[in-house]
């Protein structure tokens, strides 16, 4: 971790195929492996054959570093361990470890290689294994997110179970003089021909004296026990009984409770505060100044708020414009050469194209995050060492800030990562764990758990970034014949990546993610083109980030064009799509409806979507009907490609909420700023979707994908313009401007 | 003040602010921590308890009206050895994501059905919608409500 700093510097290679100084020993390390951090304190007799695996004579653990925030990527790195170990969930004891390079996700860099991800040539997936090996290098992140933990895992964590299995199978064999090939393994155990078992924790210290075999071929999954087939998600029964702890539930002895008030103007100054009303206020133990504003320290949450919230406090001003009307004119003025971030497909002409035109403008808000959990982090600053229970999807970033406030070297900072209550990408962010470390190290020997009130939560949050685009489509015959999508967005990357210290090198490819990337590749005229702002408000990836705006603008204008050339919406879409595997995706999500045109008569209407995203094309239909009070969802049809499906029941799971995230948000949700101030504090004005508005939503699954793809982010981005879609079909009221409810009711 | 009252069958006696509200006296106090902040101000529901056999906000009911009240939590309601058949339908189903609100939400439920063993989907809808899912699990939630009411019947 010491060299995180430097090596970033001169490597973080995003967007372009800025490689910079990684290049000449990125390709030549790419193949060594990182050292098993299992192996430093393994006691006598357990055996570790992998990061992931280890074996000691009580239990088989495993550990799933990935981080869990709702999406179930805890239950599926064990199935995936399990499925080649030939061992039962029930069996084996899971962790989410320590953070160590050895867990670094080496999907990530799959996003940052200037190809589509539908492109799998020789030539693409070149660039994403040189890609790959530079970062694996230089900066080993280990991450989660950008729906990346499958793309990952899926390789890796099946080589770990079956590495494990062969190796227990050879330990057995030099134990009983049974040759390994009359060996089978069941149920935790390596069986004998005659069908004694020997139980892999009987084996442990037997097979921690023999070097792991390598190189043993993967099953296929026609031969799957686990995998493939509907689980039981390990975390279900605890989560269902309120006895699954969150980082939020931590309790040690002798803990106390802290909460924070910062400048609500994002980045702002404390110019003075005065806590003599809070500190009178009994229960608390005392009130200080961090950076940007105040902590207090109480001996309940409840009290810290109390107190928080009684403290005056003058605040300096945002580095942003104060009010919203200013952020959307900054982006209108943006549209300009001097700001151009990328043209990011150029295919064609889209000037000198033929037919008539369409011409719109779309806007697409900030919206927060708002995980139910509020942000939170436990610490505890010892004499030499800083423990942190928290849940962080970038456990090393996590540590490093943290080493640096406590003034520990980070080899002595240890995150105990926790399950996550959701996270939408706020759980990327430091400053809520940064405060919690400013607090601790005031209060060396005594651990404090640090909890934002909603409140804060909201005012504190990085919302999704703001974007505004602008299209002219062309149609022709009844067909569209030219797309023209240009995108001017704040820069959710540069603003990301800035606050952990470093500069963004290339394009922010997040600005026309979704757009430059929609596999329309029979469409003879495409340009997608996208501006950088970079003087708005500090913004964050919002779950699916770019490709939820960028998707919205870029299928809205394509269905107000296939509308204009009196084209059916779902036909039109199949015949533009040069992408096999999009085509059957569409193919079926009509087929699933019934599909009969977008008119269903009477105020009743269908709109259909379409993003690729994440390497995942999604493909929504919404049906909806006029009320008299408004508009109400009716029914929701989802089908999307994955690649190869893991456990159908957390998939289908995935669909239905990711689909619901995206339709609640662009129904109702959106953050603006007065006097450089979130206007948005709770739920009450940012609602997002109730249980009374939830459509019923069919989802299927294909498999045609040529890899396996995550699925956390990919059901979002069509949603909000499937339902603006569906929201013309029945009234022919186009809007382009999320959240819809500023134009139309819902019931 | 000292706040006397029974938690999961159990009597505690907490010595807290008179406005202190039960869901940080479960949390903070009692170290009852299924029972979940997520609001403050009544417009999420992962709060939710049980006082005297009536669903309630734990983050609106204050220690000054506890005294001798009978509280249920998610603690209570059932335990992963022996679920309440809400939780049963809950598992089965595999309602929860991130899982955060389901403590609040089953409360709800439980409570809904212990009142009205077959409540229509709209009556449902009604009495769900306090309860917000970042997650979006509500078509699950719905799915296992009326597996839940066929639990019961049975």
């Amino acid at each position: 971790m010491g060299k995180l700093r430097t090596l970033t510097r001169r490597t973080f290679l995003i967007g372009s195929a800025t490689v910079a100084g990684g290049v000449a020993f990125g390709v030549y390390r790419a193949k060594v492996p990182f050292e098993n951090p299992n192996l430093a304190a393994l006691p006598e007799g357990a055996a570790s054959f992998n990061p992931w695996v280890i074996v000691d004579a009580e239990k088989v653990t495993f550990i799933a570093p990935l981080a869990d925030k709702g999406q179930g990527v805890f239950s599926a790195q064990a199935a995936l361990i399990a499925e080649e170990l030939d061992i039962e969930l029930d069996q084996v004891e899971i962790s989410f470890g320590m953070p160590d390079k050895a867990y670094m996700n080496g999907a990530l860099t799959d996003a940052m290689v200037p190809f589509p991800q539908y492109d799998y040539g020789k030539v693409a997936e070149g660039a994403r294994r040189f890609a790959g090996g530079v970062v694996r290098a230089a900066l080993p992140i280990m991450g989660t997110g950008g729906s990346s933990a499958m793309p990952d895992s899926y390789d890796k964590l099946r080589e770990a179970g079956a590495v494990a299995r062969e190796t227990l199978k050879a330990a057995a064999s030099q134990q009983t003089g049974v040759p390994i090939g009359d060996l089978r393994t069941e149920n935790g155990a390596v069986l004998l021909p005659d069908g004694t078992a020997l139980s892999y924790t009987s084996l442990a210290a037997a097979a921690a004296q023999i070097e792991p075999v390598t190189d043993v071929p993967l099953r296929d999954p026609s031969q799957w026990r686990i995998l493939g087939k509907p689980m039981e998600r390990v975390d279900i029964i605890a989560k269902s009984t309120g006895t699954l702890p969150y980082g939020i539930d931590y309790k040690t002895e002798g803990l106390l409770f802290a909460t924070v008030k910062v400048n609500p103007r994002q980045g702002g100054s404390l110019i003075s505060y005065d806590a003599t009303a809070a500190l009178a206020m009994d229960g608390i133990s005392d009130v200080f100044e961090i950076t940007g504003g105040i902590a207090v320290v109480a001996n309940n949450t409840w009290t810290a708020i109390q107190a928080a919230n009684a403290v005056t406090c003058e605040w300096g001003t945002a580095g942003y414009p104060p009010e919203q009307d200013a952020h959307w004119a900054t982006l209108s003025a943006a549209f300009t050469d001097d700001k151009v971030n990328a043209e990011a497909r150029n295919i064609g002409d889209v000037d000198a194209a033929p037919g008539a035109e369409v011409i719109a403008e779309y806007r697409s808000p900030y919206v927060a995050h708002a995980p139910l959990e509020p942000l939170n982090a436990t610490i505890l600053v010892s004499d030499d060492r800083v423990d942190i229970w928290t849940g962080h999807q970038l456990q090393m970033f996590a540590v490093d800030m943290v080493a640096k406030i406590t003034g520990v070297n980070e080899d002595n900072v240890h995150l105990h990562n926790q399950f996550i209550g959701g996270s939408f990408g706020h759980r990327l962010e430091f400053d809520f764990l940064k405060q919690a470390a400013e607090i601790a190290v005031k209060m060396p020997g005594t651990p404090v758990k640090m909890t934002y009130s909603r409140e804060e939560d909201f005012a504190h949050d990085f919302p999704r970034h703001i974007t505004m685009g602008r299209g002219i489509g062309k149609h022709e015959n009844g067909k569209v014949t030219s797309l023209d999508v240009q995108i001017a967005g704040q820069s959710v990357m540069t603003s990301q990546i800035s606050r952990l210290g470093f500069s963004l090198p290339g394009p922010d490819t997040q600005l026309h993610e979704g757009a430059w990337d929609y596999p329309n590749l029979n469409l003879p005229n495409i340009r997608v083109r996208s501006y950088k702002e970079t003087g708005l408000a500090p913004v964050s990836s919002w779950r699916s980030v770019g490709a939820a705006p960028n998707g919205f603008i870029y299928d809205t204008l394509l269905d107000e064009t296939i509308h204009a050339a009196g084209a059916d919406p779902l036909m039109e879409r199949i015949r533009l799509m040069g992408h096999d595997v999009s085509v059957k995706v569409l193919e079926t999500v009509g087929e699933m409806c019934g599909w009969n045109g977008h008119d269903l008569g009477a105020g009743r209407g269908r709109g259909v979507a379409y993003v690729f995203s994440f390497g995942v094309p999604v493909a929504t239909i919404v049906e909806v009907t006029q009320t008299e009070r408004g508009i109400r969802l009716d029914e929701v049809w989802v089908a999307a490609d994955v690649g190869q499906v893991i456990d159908p029941v957390n998939l289908e799971n995935l669909a239905q909420g990711g689909t619901l995230f995206g339709l609640g948000h662009a129904m109702n949700c959106e953050i603006t700023y007065s006097d450089g101030m979130a206007q948005q504090s709770n739920y009450h004005d940012h609602e997002a979707m109730r249980l009374y508005q939830a459509p019923k939503v069919h989802f299927t699954a294909l498999e045609n994908n040529p890899k396996i793809k995550g699925f956390g982010e990919p059901p979002v981005p069509p949603a909000a313009p499937a339902l603006g879609n569906a929201i013309f079909a029945a009234t022919g009221q186009r809007i382009r401007e999320l959240p819809f409810n500023k134009h139309i009711d819902f019931v | 003040m000292q706040a006397s009252f029974i938690v999961n069958g159990t009597e505690r006696s907490v010595d807290v602010p008179e406005d202190m509200p039960l869901l940080w006296i479960l949390r903070d106090e009692i170290g009852l921590t299924g029972t979940k902040y997520g609001c403050g101000i009544a417009q999420c529901g992962v709060c939710t308890v049980h006082m005297d056999g009536m669903a309630v906000r734990s983050c609106q009911v204050r220690a000054y009206e506890l005294d001798g009240a009978e509280i249920t939590t998610i603690e209570g309601l059932g335990t992963p050895e022996a679920q309440h058949p809400v939780q049963e339908a809950w598992i089965e189903t595999q309602v929860a994501q991130c899982g955060y609100c389901q403590s609040g939400q089953i409360m709800q439920a439980a409570s809904m059905l212990a009142n009205n063993p077959n409540p229509s989907d709209d009556e449902i809808d009604a009495v769900m919608s306090g309860n917000l899912c970042r997650c979006g699990t509500y078509p699950r939630i719905r799915e296992a409500i009326r597996l839940a009411i066929q639990k019961q019947g049975a």
